[in-house]
């Protein structure tokens, strides 16, 4: 079962690319042309997201060379090993709501210091690509129509998280594990 | 995760920020560790922009992919199709046409990953819902809905999360696409619960 998911999630990326492209021949649009109109973003992101790399990167390194993320993890690890979950994932845990490029930052440290293999950089993978940083979006779309009164939409937004959370966990020890 | 690459830190981060590096120097200078943590800093930040800069080549190709099927109108299709849906989730947007759109056309760019595309439509839509609005400092329950399930992220191919794991030299990243859609459906539907849960208590 998990051997026949795993091929099938192998095969969304190209079933996505042939679908775009084949729907394209039908319309008769500029394909090629469209295609490195757009590829010119993929340098502005790249570039975009330097800073927040190197803060967030630099931080969590220095906090672990310092050793001081060891006395921390050292209070977490009970509760993170009964759960199985790698308590490298700890950080990304809290910076997810908060900001997504620091959670690229917290990816990338986490596959410098487990490999890129470990469980802890695929776990890690699922809860930064299925997340979206929920008080940013808060400021952004209600901030620019002055709305004042957010009623329940954090606590809904953050209730989601939570759940997401809980369901990375869960989905990665059954595909992972 | 989308939308956010381009974010300016929330306030939060600043504490964690300031924090992180303040509990470092000061844990170095009692452990004994500061030419490890001075050689950490050197050394990480030198990683971030190799890691950064690996990214360009596979954004730039799924960038490139996404837009053809922006150009073509596949994207225009496939939030039409979700329209109807939508509608039982915003009930009260039957009469508002040109919200629900952009709420689609939201929903659409964001599945794709297309973050600069995403959140125009995603204001459009809110600025819509404004207009209809009664008391205009206070949100309604689509509103609530819509941000709610903004923030649950809907992604169908995290692409910069791929890219970063194959600059790192994983050898099929693509094996994460399936359990984080499985993961980002789940919390879109339970956004979904919440906020309709929710909008009966926050009246």
């Amino acid at each position: 079962m998990i051997d026949f998911l795993n091929a099938l999630s192998i095969f969304i990326l190209p079933i996505i690319i042939a679908t775009i492209l084949i729907y394209a021949l039908y319309k008769k649009t500029p394909a090629y042309e469209d295609f490195t109109q757009g590829a010119k973003e993929g340098f502005n992101i790249a570039v975009k997201i330097i800073p927040y790399l190197v803060a967030i990167m630099v931080a969590t390194a220095m906090l672990r060379a310092s050793g001081a993320i060891e006395i921390a993890q050292k209070l977490l690890s009970p509760i993170f090993d009964y759960f199985k979950i790698p308590i490298e994932t700890s950080i990304i845990m809290l910076t997810r709501s908060l900001s997504g490029s620091a959670t690229l930052g917290v990816l990338a440290d986490i596959i410098n210091q487990t490999g890129v293999n470990s469980y802890a950089t695929k776990l890690a993978a699922v809860i930064t690509g299925s997340s979206e940083t929920t008080f940013y979006v808060a400021s952004v779309y209600f901030g620019s129509i002055g709305i004042k009164k957010f009623r329940h939409a954090l606590l809904a937004g953050i209730l989601a998280d939570i759940t997401g959370l809980i369901a990375a966990i869960i989905v990665c020890s059954i595909f992972f594990l | 995760m989308a939308k956010a690459i381009l974010q300016k830190n929330s306030n939060k981060m600043n504490y964690i920020f300031i924090f992180l590096i303040l509990i470092s120097l000061i844990y170095a200078t009692i452990n004994g560790t500061m030419p490890q943590t001075i050689d950490a800093i050197l050394k990480s930040s030198q990683k971030a922009v190799e890691i950064s800069i690996s990214l360009i080549g596979i954004m730039a190709f799924w960038l490139g992919i996404v837009n053809i099927a922006k150009s073509s109108g596949l994207m225009e299709l496939f939030s039409k199709i979700i329209k109807k849906p939508l509608l039982k989730i915003f009930p009260d947007l039957k009469e508002n046409n040109e919200a629900l759109s952009n709420i689609a056309l939201n929903i659409s760019a964001n599945a794709l990953g297309l973050m600069n595309a995403a959140t125009p439509f995603g204001i459009k839509a809110m600025e819509e819902m404004q207009e209809k609005n009664k008391d205009k400092s206070y949100a309604t329950n689509s509103m609530c809905t819509f941000l709610a399930i903004n923030t649950a992220g809907f992604q169908i191919v995290p692409a910069v999360v791929i890219a970063i794991l194959s600059a790192s030299g994983m050898e099929n990243p693509t094996q994460i696409i399936l359990p984080t859609l499985i993961v980002t459906t789940i919390a879109f539907i339970s956004a979904l619960f919440f906020s309709k849960l929710l909008e009966r208590v926050f009246k």
